[in-house]
């Protein structure tokens, strides 16, 4: 999409568009509908995740209290900080700064990479005390279905999270790419703002799982 | 064309989600009862709420967008609410057990 535009001038916009201004509010409206399908599939997610909490909250209180409050905690602050970065790319490439969006675009890379490699500490650590659903699964107590039924979803959910990071990474390393063949000025700038608005979507749903998987029953 | 946002505006959203974040896991480890629950998610809202806002520019962004959000967000409720309905709703009338 982005690429077929033309950068040799600088109001280029593709013919079926009457200018530069309703391409921009056409390829918007085309990511917000995306990120309102996005909403309502994480939402089936949180849904399962609601109606079992609902059913066995006992189990669940138990269950979450496997978690590391602090390696979460962790991942919300650089996840957070991670969307200031980015925030502060489209901010740098609407202003025409190439140097300071190449620069923010590395660093919201770096952070994502941190995130994704904390977890990854996590899900070991999950598998090593046998916390995985299925025939392995090692907590010997009677309500241990339930229990399983918890670590289901929760791999379900920050796992469909950290994949939806991952595409994320693999976005931003196209846009520094053409960041660094100088193809966002001041005048066009709309893949940046879109990966823009996904990473934000990306952060709320975090938002969501931090409090619900980690922090839930903890008094 | 797009509505530049002040630099201060990100650095007082980013502080301000932080805060809440301090202010969730605090309060994560205090016992309110019921209340646990419902003060965790009235911050991760308020959190949700500043990022769809500020970071994502929906306060600064025409009405069409703005529908578009509303829509999704509503949408999200009906699919809680009227799941909802069912199991949180059970044993409230005397009918005997299926």
């Amino acid at each position: 999409m982005a690429n077929a535009i033309a950068t040799a001038h600088e109001h280029a916009h593709q013919h079926q568009f009457d200018d530069a201004e309703q391409q921009h509010s056409a390829s918007s409206l085309g990511m917000w509908i995306f990120l309102a399908q996005e909403i309502m599939f994480f939402g089936g997610l949180f849904l399962a995740y609601l109606a079992y909490r609902t059913a066995y909250p006992h189990a669940f209180v138990t269950a979450s209290h496997h978690l590391d409050v602090q390696l979460g905690t962790i991942n919300t602050a650089v996840l957070i900080t991670s969307s200031l970065t980015m925030a502060l790319a489209v901010h740098s490439a609407q202003l025409g700064k190439q140097r300071l969006l190449l620069v923010f675009l590395v660093a919201t890379l770096v952070l994502g990479g941190i995130f994704l490699g904390i977890k990854s500490v996590e899900y070991s650590h999950k598998f090593h005390e046998g916390l995985i659903p299925g025939p392995f699964f090692s907590v010997v107590s009677g309500d241990s279905g339930q229990q399983q039924l918890f670590f289901s979803l929760y791999f379900a959910m920050t796992g469909m999270h950290a994949l939806h990071m991952i595409i994320g990474f693999v976005a931003i390393l196209f846009l520094i790419v053409y960041t660094l063949r100088g193809k966002y000025t001041a005048a066009y700038n709309t893949p940046v703002e879109l990966f823009g608005l996904y990473w934000h979507f990306v952060d709320i749903v975090w938002i969501f799982l931090f409090p619900l998987l980690y922090l839930f029953g903890r008094h | 064309m797009h509505h530049i946002v002040p630099l201060r505006v990100y650095f007082t959203i980013f502080a301000a989600l932080i805060v809440l974040t301090g202010t969730t896991v605090w309060a994560a480890f205090q016992d309110f009862g019921v209340m646990n629950d419902v003060v965790a998610m009235a911050i991760a809202i308020t959190k949700a709420t500043l990022v769809v806002l500020f970071f994502m520019h929906v306060r600064y962004s025409d009405r069409l967008t703005q529908l578009i959000v509303s829509t999704g967000i509503l949408f999200l409720m009906i699919l809680f609410v009227f799941t909802m309905a069912d199991p949180l709703t059970r044993g409230w009338l005397p009918l005997p057990r299926p």
